[in-house]
């Protein structure tokens, strides 16, 4: 099989709390070795002076659009764009064409994934039937099948007692549950944040309580349970306290946030900019505000993308008709060195470690460390490059960023999966 | 021709050919800011102060005999109208056809990409390659006649967007309390009722900012919209007794019958009771106050009849304003050095 060395790059590996100069060692798709000066012969040899080397980023939610939309993506240019991106690993919301409810689309993914993909590709099933919020998926088949975890995405469970069913029943197959977090009857019509923004442009808005009322629905129903509840895209301070109190009670809660939410405001959608509709939408200052203490003191957990391709029209309508949604995979990590590393928010490390092990740990995936004989899933970043966002260069079929012309400081220059290169100096294998 | 129908023909050219030098002369080479009507935001004071002093001379125009003028021959104006409306549609229509342009209309219906799949911004598009002068857009979503503005060349009125903007019905409510009240600067005025699914209270309250007008709100906080104190400058009452009190305009919203589904009011009944303009009320507001409403009126829901009816409404009036308005407005926006 294939060897490669990494050289004299600064290691940082959370899970394991190195942080230092030093040479990994991969050798069949595993790391071999992580040591200062290693001595061994390899096929390939990095020289990663004045690097990051770190594992593998995990992006634990991704919308893959395959099966169904591949007029919007596919999981090749999913992957491909995850690559670029510096993710070796990607989790795919189950609110494909068909749902992600039963095992045929889970073999589909992964089968698909197996094919085309130049990443880790794991399917998220969910929780519902269709994800209408009724009958409970067939989670047993959908673990045994290969999915990572449940969530009815964007569709959330309305009903209380459904979603109490769903957490109990999962405790059973240990099965990560991954809530969106949305009271429709309060989110109404709303097409973005409820806010002085909205009253200005005179758009219907979504409250903050709509996402709030649900992160603490499902604290109480996942205590009661007694199984674990994940928060996708938190971006509310209510939702960030609520998960704060629920953690410092000792319960098992944890969360993920997106770039958009500690970078930008409702102000965006001024002019109104579809590029920067989103769900849930994006918030005032206060709340980008909280989603950055809570970022900081641990309380959000992960990093997440989001990654929502969509058509050029489907962006380019009457604002409330316009899709809502962002692409992240190429520009999350640089949004989270520039906002977040290089403005002193979070240590690299910290940041780092949002990226990779602690969605690996919510995810229950063994991955995420560089430690001895884990997969060789690694990603080597260039902290001081500086890049402007151009979307017509992305690899995802998506252009719809707010992001577009933003310079951004840090980006990945390697992405290795399973010890192979799939991306080198921003060039996708 | 009979000599004496000879002399009327040619009274009415003297007066056109009169009407149109004073018209140019009124507004002396000044420029609306943009080639679009979209927003009130985009007007200063001199530029709504330029279209009161042109409103007021289509005034006399408005009830000649022969309303058809030379101003604007050989354009053509659309109205695109995904709404129903009959105000403001009609008087664009009405006043394109005696400038002489020629009109006509389009509804649609919903999503844009309804029926034939068509997107708005290509229906625009379309439109554009047609070489039409103006178009006039109501939409139930806000935004969109900024959106199709930004991709075609033709100038575009706002008709009305969503809960966002009427910029031509807060020029007309404007231009009627100035004729009305000899300012606007000054002037104490309450908006009552449903503010926050109001695109005329969105314009209304913009255009008295500009002039230093502070509006008093009166409506129940479930139809407010969140933190208007802070994104204009206003006062909010729920009281309406409390709100009406020595005030020179009480300009009153129409309420959608259908907003008690939705929670944001009991019953019409109760709201009524609460935000109805009584002859008892109208009595707390300044003696010589006047009473505005954009129509179409519910009657003894908004207003009372005999407060609709009595000497103190100027409803007719801003109908009639409207008219002249959006006359003035295709002129300036086509006519004089602009064609």
């Amino acid at each position: 099989m294939t060897s490669l060395i990494i050289r004299n790059g600064r290691v940082i590996d959370p899970a394991n709390k190195i942080d230092a100069e030093m040479d990994v060692f991969v050798k069949d798709g595993k790391i071999a070795g992580l040591e200062k000066g290693i001595r061994e012969k390899a096929d390939k040899i990095i020289d990663a002076k004045g690097l990051i080397v770190c594992p593998g980023l995990i992006d634990m939610h991704v919308h893959l659009r395959e099966p169904g939309r591949e007029d919007k993506e596919t999981i090749a240019t999913a992957s491909r764009a995850a690559a670029k991106g510096g993710f070796t690993t990607i989790a795919g919301m189950p609110n494909t064409t068909p749902d992600a409810d039963n095992q045929t689309v889970i073999e589909f993914v992964l089968s698909r994934a197996g094919r085309d993909a130049v990443v880790n590709v794991l399917p998220i099933g969910a929780i519902t039937r269709k994800r209408e919020g009724h009958q409970l998926a067939e989670i047993g088949e959908l673990k045994k099948t290969g999915a990572v975890a449940v969530s009815d995405d964007g569709a959330d469970i309305q009903d209380a007692n459904v979603m109490r069913r769903a957490l109990e029943y999962c405790t059973m197959w240990d099965m990560p549950v991954l809530s969106h977090s949305e009271d429709k009857n309060l989110s109404a019509d709303g097409t973005m944040h409820e806010g002085l923004v909205s009253t200005e442009l005179g758009l219907p808005g979504k409250p903050a309580a709509a996402e709030e009322v649900m992160v603490a629905r499902e604290i109480i129903l996942s205590n009661a349970a007694n199984c674990p509840i994940h928060f996708c895209h938190v971006s509310t301070q209510g939702s960030v306290e609520l998960i704060r109190l629920a953690k410092k009670r000792g319960q098992k809660v944890s969360a993920e946030t997106c770039p958009h939410y500690f970078t930008l405001t409702d102000e965006a959608v001024r002019g109104y900019n579809a590029n920067a509709k989103v769900n849930p939408p994006l918030r005032s200052k206060e709340h980008l505000e909280a989603v950055i203490a809570g970022l900081r003191d641990g309380t959000i957990d992960a990093i997440a993308s989001d990654h929502a391709p969509h058509l050029l029209v489907e962006k380019f309508l009457e604002f409330d008709f316009c899709e809502n949604g962002i692409v992240g995979l190429e520009t999350s990590l640089g949004l989270v060195l520039t906002k977040l590393v290089h403005s002193k928010v979070l240590a690299l490390s910290d940041a780092v470690a949002k990226m990779t092990c602690n969605p690996a740990k919510i995810l229950h995936l063994d991955k995420g460390t560089l430690g001895k004989g884990k997969d060789a899933d690694i990603t080597i970043i260039d902290l001081n490059a500086e890049e402007i966002v151009d979307p017509g260069k992305f690899e995802s079929k998506g252009r719809n960023t707010p992001f577009g012309g933003m310079k951004l400081k840090g980006k990945a220059v390697y992405t290795i999966v399973a010890g192979k290169v799939v991306m080198e100096k921003g060039k996708v294998a | 021709m009979h000599p004496k129908r000879q002399q009327l023909w040619e009274e009415i050219g003297a007066w056109q050919e009169d009407f149109e030098a004073r018209l140019a002369k009124s507004i002396a080479g000044r420029r609306l800011p943009s080639k679009d009507i979209i927003s009130i935001d985009d007007f200063s004071t001199n530029d709504l102060e330029m279209i009161f002093e042109s409103t007021k001379m289509f005034k006399e125009f408005v009830v000649k005999p022969d309303k058809k003028i030379n101003l604007l021959k050989g354009m053509s104006q659309i109205n695109f109208f995904f709404e129903d409306s009959t105000r403001t549609r009609v008087s664009f229509e009405l006043a394109g056809k005696h400038l002489s342009i020629d009109t006509i209309n389009i509804s649609g219906k919903g999503s844009s990409m309804d029926k034939k799949g068509e997107t708005l911004n290509d229906t625009v598009r379309t439109l554009d390659s047609m070489h039409a002068d103006v178009i006039i857009l109501r939409h139930s979503k806000a935004g969109t006649p900024k959106m199709i503005a930004s991709q075609i060349d033709m100038p575009v009125i706002n008709g009305g967007d969503g809960w966002h903007e009427h910029p031509t019905q807060a020029m007309l409510d404007l231009y009627t309390m100035w004729e009305k009240k000899g300012r606007v600067k000054g002037l104490n005025v309450v908006i009552v009722g449903d503010v926050k699914h109001s695109r005329v209270a969105g314009s209304l309250i913009r255009a008295l900012n500009k002039f230093g007008v502070e509006p008093r709100i009166a409506g129940p906080p479930t139809l407010i919209p969140f933190g208007l104190e802070k994104v204009f400058k206003c006062r909010v009452f729920y009281n309406l007794d409390e709100a009406i009190k020595g005030v020179d305009v009480v300009y009153a919203l129409r309420i959608q019958l259908e907003r008690a589904a939705g929670a944001e009011i009991p019953t019409v009944r109760e709201y009524s009771k609460c935000y109805c303009i009584t002859p008892a009320r109208l009595a707390m507001a300044k003696p010589d106050a006047i009473v505005m409403h954009p129509g179409p009126i519910n009657r003894e829901v908004d207003l009372r009849t005999e407060v609709m009816e009595g000497k103190q409404s100027v409803v007719e009036e801003q109908v009639e304003n409207g008219f002249a308005l959006r006359l003035a407005l295709l002129y300036l926006l086509l006519g004089g050095d602009r064609r």
